[in-house]
C-alpha cells in the first residue's frame, strides 16, 4: 500500500497543494496579496520536476490496485500539460484575482483541484477512477467559472456549464452503466480482453459512444459545444484560459485512455463517430468564429476547431496519431493560454472583450500586439511558429491512416480560419486607435505572457519535444 | 580559393538578424533602423554575387554550398537542408539585388519605419529560404513566410483599397498554398523509393524517385494550380494587380519582381524536377494559358489609366513568357525562362521605384493627368524609357535575350507532339506570344509618351524635381544591370544552363 502511494506522489504532493495554498492565504499580510500566486506556480513547477523524475521509472507502465490506475509516461506527459497549465494560468492571474477576486488562496487552491482531477483522469485505469477525476477537475471548474461573483455574466456562466456539466456526467455514467452490464466488469484491462475474446457486445458499442459523446462535451467538439461560447465568454478570463486548454487536454487524455486501449481492441466502429466529431468541429468551430465580434467568443469558436484538429490524430488511431495529439494539446496550453491572458490584459484597461477594442493595439501597446500577432498567427498554423508543427504532424498522422477527407477539410478549414485572425491582426495594426485608452500592462501577466510566445516561438524546433511524445506513445500501444 | 562556412545560411540569418535588431532599435533613430537594413540587405548581395562567381568560375555542377541540420529528421524526415545550384544561385543574385534597391526606394517611408523594415526583412528571410531549400517541408515553411508578411505590409502602407487588396492577396496566396501542401504531402507519400531510403522530404531523394503516371498527373496539376496562383496565371491573376497596385513601392517591388517568381520557381524545381510525366501530360494547358496571359495581360494593360496599374498587368504578362518557356521544356526555352525570370525581376523592381518616385513628386498615378514630365525629370524619364525598352525586348536589352530564347525553345519544341491541323501546338503559341508583344511595345511606348514628353503643364509640375542621393540606387543599378546583361548575358545564361540538366529527364 505505502508503495503505491510512493507511485502516487506527483498526485498527492497537487492534493497538498492545493490545501497549503488555501492555508496560506490564511497567513497573509494585509494589503499584500500578490506572492500568493507566485507561490502556487512554484508548487505546480515543483510538482512538475517531481513528474520528470518519474519519467525514468516509467518505461513499463505501472499498474495500481489491480489496474485501476494506470502509471504510464502518456499520462506523464498530460499531467506535465496540466501543471504547467495551472502554473502560468496561476502567474497570469495575479493582478486580475488581487482586482477581481475577495478569496484569493481558493481561488488557486481550485486550480490544483482540477489538476488533481485531471490527473486522475489521465492515469484512470478503469470507468469509476475516471468518473471521480472528472467530477472532481469539473466541480471544481464549476466554481471557478462562477468566480468573479460581482460579475452578472460569470454566475451566469458557471450556472450553465453546472447543468450542461453535469448532463454530460450523467451521460457518462449511464453508458457506463452499459458497459458495465454488457461486460460485468468496469476495469478497462478487462474490458479490452473481453472485447477480443467475444467481440463487441451491443450494449458495450451503444454504452461507449455514450461515452464518447461525455468527453466530447468536455473537449467541447461539436455537436456537444453549445456551451463553450457562453461559458468562455462570462468566466473570468484567466479562468476561460485555463478550461480551454488544460481541461481539453483532460478530455482528450480520457478520449484516449478510453476509446484508444480498451475499446479499440477488435472494433473501429467508434472512429466514425470520431472522424464526424472531428469534421464537424473543423467546419462549425471556423465558420462560426467568423462573424463574432466578442473576442472570447471568437477564440471559444476558434477552440472548438482546435478540438477538431487535435481529434484527427485520435482519428488516426495509431501512435503517430497520439504522439501528434499530445504534441498538439502541448503547444495549444501555450498559445491559446497566452491569447486569453493578453485578452485579460486589455479587457482589464478597457471595460469590454469586443474586437473593437484592440484597434491601433500596436500603438497603445507594441509589445501586447506583437505578443499577440505571433499567437494568432501560430493559431492560424502559420510556419514556423509552435502551432503549425501541432497541424502538421496532426495531418501527417491522418494522411497516414489513410483520412485523406478529413486532412482536405482540415487544410481548407485552416485557410479559412486565417480570416478571423487576421480580422484581429488587423484590428491591432492596420485600424487607428482613436481615442481608445492605452493598456496598462499587469507585469505578472506580461510575464506569462512572454513565457508563452517564447515556447510558442521555440516550439519551431519541435525535435526534443516530439521525441519525448514518441517514446510516450510508444509505451501506450 | 577560401571559403566562407555556411554561405547560405548567412545569406538566410542575415536579414532575420537585422529584422531582430531592427525590433530591437529605438522608434526615432531612423538612420540606424534604415542602415541596419542596408548593411544586412549588401551583405546578402555582396555574398550572393560571390557564390555566382565562384560558382562560375570553378565551373561547378550541381548542388553546391551544402548546409544540413537535423530537424525532425528521424521521425518523419524533415531536415534543414539548403544548398544551390545555377538556378537557385542566379535567383539569389536577383533577390539581394531587388531588396538591396528595395531598402534605398523606401528610405523615405516615415510612417511606422521600423514595423516596415521589420516586415521587409522577415519577407525577405522566407524568399531567400523558397530559393535554397532543398527540403520539400523547408520550401514550403518559407514560401508561408514570404506570403504572410505581405498582409501587414499592404495592409498598413499601401494606398487604395488596400486593407481589401491585402486580404485577397493574401487568402488567394493561402489556398495556393493549400493545393502545394496536399501536393507536396502526396508526394512524400507516393514516391517509390529505393530500398533502405524511409521516406523523407529531401528533393533531391523525390526528384530521383519513381512515381505512378496516375500520380505524377494528378501531383503535377495540383502542384501547378498552387505555385500558379502565384506566378499570376491566368484566371487566378486577380489578386496580383489589386495587390501590386496597392502595396507601397518596395513591397510592389519585392512581390512583382520577385515573389512571383516563387511560384515559377517551384513549378520547375518540383514540378518539372520531380514529376517530369506528370509535366509533360500538361504541358500543352500549362503553354495555352502562359500565352493567355501574354496576350491578355498586355491588352488590358493598354487600357488602363493608373500607372501602377499597367505596371501590373505587364507582370501578369511578362510571368506568362516565362511559363511558356517552362511549358516548352528544353534546354534552351528553360534557359529563356529563367533569364526571363530574372530580367523581369530586375525591370518590374525598376518600374515599380520609378512609379514610386514620380508618384511621391507629381500626386498622381493617372496617366492622362502628366505630360513633359522628362524636362523636370531627365533621370526617372532614362531610366523609365530604359525599362520600357527591356520590357518589350529591344536587342540590347535583357528583355530581348530572355524572350528571343523562349520563343526559339517554344518552336522547338514538340515538333511531332500536340499537332493541331499538322501544326505543332507550340509554335502557334508562339506566333502568338511574338504579336503580342507588339502590343507591348505599344503600351509602353504611349505611357511613356503621355508621361514624359508632350507639353508640360508649368502650373501643376512647374517644380518637381529629379531623383535624389539614395533614390538613385535603385535606378542606376536595376537600370544597368538591364542594358548590361542584354549587352553581354553570356555569365549568366552559362550559369543558368550549368543546372538544367537535371529537369530534362527524357
Amino acid at each position: 500500500m505505502a508503495q503505491m502511494l510512493e507511485q502516487l506522489k506527483p498526485e498527492l504532493l497537487t492534493l497538498c497543494a492545493a490545501l497549503v495554498v488555501i492555508l496560506a492565504d490564511l497567513i497573509q499580510v494585509r494589503g499584500r496579496r500578490k506572492w500568493i500566486g507566485w507561490f502556487s506556480a512554484a508548487l505546480a513547477i515543483a510538482v512538475v520536476f517531481t513528474l520528470a523524475g518519474e519519467w525514468g521509472k516509467l518505461a513499463q507502465p505501472i499498474s495500481l490496485w489491480g489496474g485501476v490506475m494506470v502509471l504510464d509516461r502518456l499520462g506523464l506527459l498530460f499531467k506535465v500539460i496540466f501543471l504547467l497549465g495551472v502554473a502560468v494560468a496561476s502567474v497570469g492571474s495575479i493582478d486580475f484575482a488581487a482586482q477581481r477576486f475577495r478569496h484569493i488562496g481558493e481561488y488557486y487552491g481550485l486550480l490544483f483541484f482540477s489538476a488533481f482531477g485531471m490527473m486522475l483522469m489521465a492515469s484512470a485505469g478503469d470507468l469509476l477512477t475516471l468518473y471521480l477525476g472528472l467530477e472532481v477537475a469539473s466541480l471544481s471548474l464549476y466554481v471557478l467559472a462562477a468566480y468573479a461573483k460581482a460579475s452578472p455574466r460569470s454566475g451566469e456562466a458557471g450556472m450553465k456549464y453546472i447543468i450542461l456539466g453535469a448532463t454530460a456526467s450523467a451521460i457518462y455514467l449511464y453508458g457506463a452503466s452499459l458497459i458495465y452490464g454488457a461486460v460485468g466488469t468496469t476495469l478497462f484491462g478487462t474490458i479490452s480482453h473481453h472485447v477480443s475474446l467475444e467481440g463487441v457486445h451491443p450494449g458495450l458499442a451503444v454504452g461507449g459512444v455514450f461515452v464518447l459523446a461525455a468527453f466530447a462535451f468536455k473537449i467541447a467538439a461539436v455537436p456537444f459545444h453549445m456551451w463553450a461560447p457562453d461559458v468562455y465568454q462570462g468566466a473570468p478570463t484567466p479562468v476561460t484560459g485555463f478550461l480551454s486548454t488544460a481541461s481539453k487536454a483532460a478530455g482528450f487524455a480520457a478520449i484516449i485512455r478510453v476509446l484508444l486501449g480498451p475499446m479499440l481492441h477488435g472494433a473501429s466502429g467508434w472512429l466514425v463517430f470520431v472522424i464526424a466529431l472531428s469534421g464537424m468541429s473543423m467546419v462549425v468551430g471556423n465558420l462560426l468564429a467568423l462573424p463574432q465580434r466578442d473576442i472570447k467568443r471568437m477564440l471559444a469558436y476558434s477552440g472548438v476547431a482546435q478540438a477538431g484538429y487535435a481529434l484527427v490524430g485520435i482519428a488516426a488511431a495509431s501512435n503517430l496519431g497520439t504522439l501528434a495529439t499530445i504534441f498538439f494539446l502541448f503547444q495549444y496550453l501555450f498559445t491559446n493560454l497566452g491569447a486569453f491572458l493578453v485578452v485579460t490584459i486589455v479587457g482589464s484597461s478597457v471595460g469590454d472583450d469586443q474586437i473593437t477594442s484592440y484597434h491601433g493595439l500596436r500603438g497603445r501597446n507594441p509589445g501586447l500586439a506583437l505578443a499577440m500577432l505571433v499567437i494568432l498567427l501560430s493559431l492560424g498554423g502559420i510556419p514556423p511558429l509552435s502551432g503549425f508543427w501541432g497541424k502538421v504532424f496532426l495531418f501527417w498522422a491522418g494522411v497516414k491512416s489513410g483520412l485523406y477527407g478529413l486532412v482536405l477539410i482540415g487544410v481548407m478549414a485552416s485557410v479559412l480560419s486565417l480570416y478571423y485572425y487576421l480580422m484581429v491582426a488587423r484590428a491591432m495594426y492596420i485600424e487607428p486607435a482613436a481615442d481608445r485608452p492605452p493598456v496598462r500592462l499587469q507585469l505578472p501577466a506580461v510575464i506569462a505572457i512572454i513565457i508563452c510566445v517564447l515556447v510558442v516561438v521555440g516550439l519551431a524546433y519541435p525535435g526534443p519535444l516530439i521525441s519525448l511524445a514518441t517514446k510516450a506513445a510508444a509505451g501506450f500501444f | 580559393m577560401t571559403m566562407i562556412p555556411h554561405p547560405l545560411t548567412i545569406i538566410l540569418l542575415a536579414p532575420l538578424v537585422a529584422a531582430l535588431i531592427v525590433m530591437v532599435v529605438p522608434r526615432r533613430n531612423l538612420l540606424a533602423i534604415r542602415m541596419t537594413s542596408a548593411v544586412a540587405a549588401g551583405i546578402t548581395l555582396i555574398l550572393s554575387a560571390w557564390l555566382c562567381y565562384i560558382y562560375l568560375s570553378e565551373g561547378r555542377r550541381g548542388l553546391q554550398f551544402i548546409d544540413r541540420a537535423d530537424w525532425v529528421g528521424g521521425l518523419v524526415g524533415i531536415n534543414y537542408f539548403v544548398a544551390a545550384d545555377g538556378v537557385s544561385l542566379s535567383l539569389v543574385l536577383l533577390t539581394a539585388l531587388v531588396i538591396f534597391c528595395g531598402v534605398f526606394a523606401s528610405w523615405t517611408v516615415v510612417h511606422r519605419t521600423k514595423e516596415f523594415y521589420c516586415l521587409l526583412l522577415l519577407l525577405v528571410v522566407g524568399v531567400f529560404g523558397v530559393f535554397v531549400a532543398q527540403d520539400l517541408f523547408f520550401f514550403f515553411l518559407f514560401y508561408e513566410i514570404a506570403v504572410l508578411p505581405m498582409y501587414l505590409l499592404i495592409g498598413i502602407w499601401g494606398t487604395g483599397p488596400k486593407e481589401y487588396s491585402a486580404m485577397k492577396l493574401t487568402l488567394y496566396l493561402l489556398v495556393g498554398s493549400a493545393f502545394m501542401l496536399v501536393g507536396m504531402l502526396g508526394m512524400y507519400f507516393a514516391a517509390i523509393l529505393p530500398v533502405g531510403q524511409s521516406r523523407t522530404f529531401d528533393l533531391t531523394v523525390l526528384s530521383q524517385a519513381q512515381y505512378s503516371h496516375n500520380f505524377q498527373v494528378v501531383a503535377f496539376f495540383l502542384l501547378y494550380i498552387g505555385f500558379g496562383i502565384l506566378a499570376g496565371i491566368w484566371p487566378l491573376h486577380t489578386w496580383s494587380p489589386d495587390g501590386h497596385a496597392s502595396a507601397p513601392t518596395a513591397v510592389s517591388m519585392l512581390h512583382a519582381g520577385v515573389l512571383m517568381k516563387l511560384g515559377a520557381y517551384g513549378v520547375l524545381r518540383v514540378g518539372f524536377g520531380c514529376l517530369p510525366e506528370g509535366a509533360q501530360s500538361w504541358v500543352w494547358l500549362v503553354g495555352t494559358i502562359a500565352v493567355i496571359n501574354i496576350v491578355y495581360g498586355s491588352y488590358v494593360a493598354m487600357g488602363q489609366r493608373d500607372l501602377k496599374y499597367v505596371i501590373a498587368y505587364s507582370s501578369v504578362s511578362h510571368m506568362g513568357v516565362v511559363m511558356l518557356g517552362l511549358a516548352a521544356a528544353n534546354e534552351i526555352a528553360f534557359n529563356g525562362a529563367v533569364m526571363q525570370m530574372i530580367s523581369h525581376g530586375i525591370m518590374t523592381g525598376l518600374f515599380f521605384a520609378l512609379v514610386g518616385l514620380v508618384y511621391e513628386r507629381s500626386h498622381t498615378r493617372d496617366i492622362e493627368a502628366m505630360g513633359g514630365l522628362a524636362r523636370r525629370m531627365p533621370g526617372i524619364a532614362l531610366a523609365f524609357t530604359i525599362g520600357g525598352l527591356a520590357s518589350f525586348g529591344l536587342p540590347g536589352t535583357s528583355g530581348f535575350v530572355a524572350e528571343l530564347l523562349v520563343f526559339l525553345g517554344a518552336f522547338r519544341a514538340h515538333l511531332h507532339s500536340y499537332l493541331i491541323g499538322g501544326v505543332p501546338l507550340f509554335s502557334i503559341l508562339a506566333v502568338g506570344a511574338v504579336i503580342a508583344i507588339v502590343v507591348t511595345a505599344t503600351y509602353v511606348l504611349r505611357v511613356l509618351q503621355r508621361i514624359f514628353h508632350g507639353p508640360l503643364d508649368e502650373a501643376k509640375y512647374g517644380e518637381l524635381t529629379d531623383a535624389r542621393t539614395t533614390e538613385w540606387v535603385a535606378l542606376v543599378v536595376l537600370g544597368g544591370l538591364l542594358v548590361l546583361i542584354g549587352i553581354y548575358p553570356s555569365p549568366l545564361t552559362d550559369l543558368i544552363g550549368s543546372s538544367l540538366g537535371q529537369f530534362l529527364r527524357p
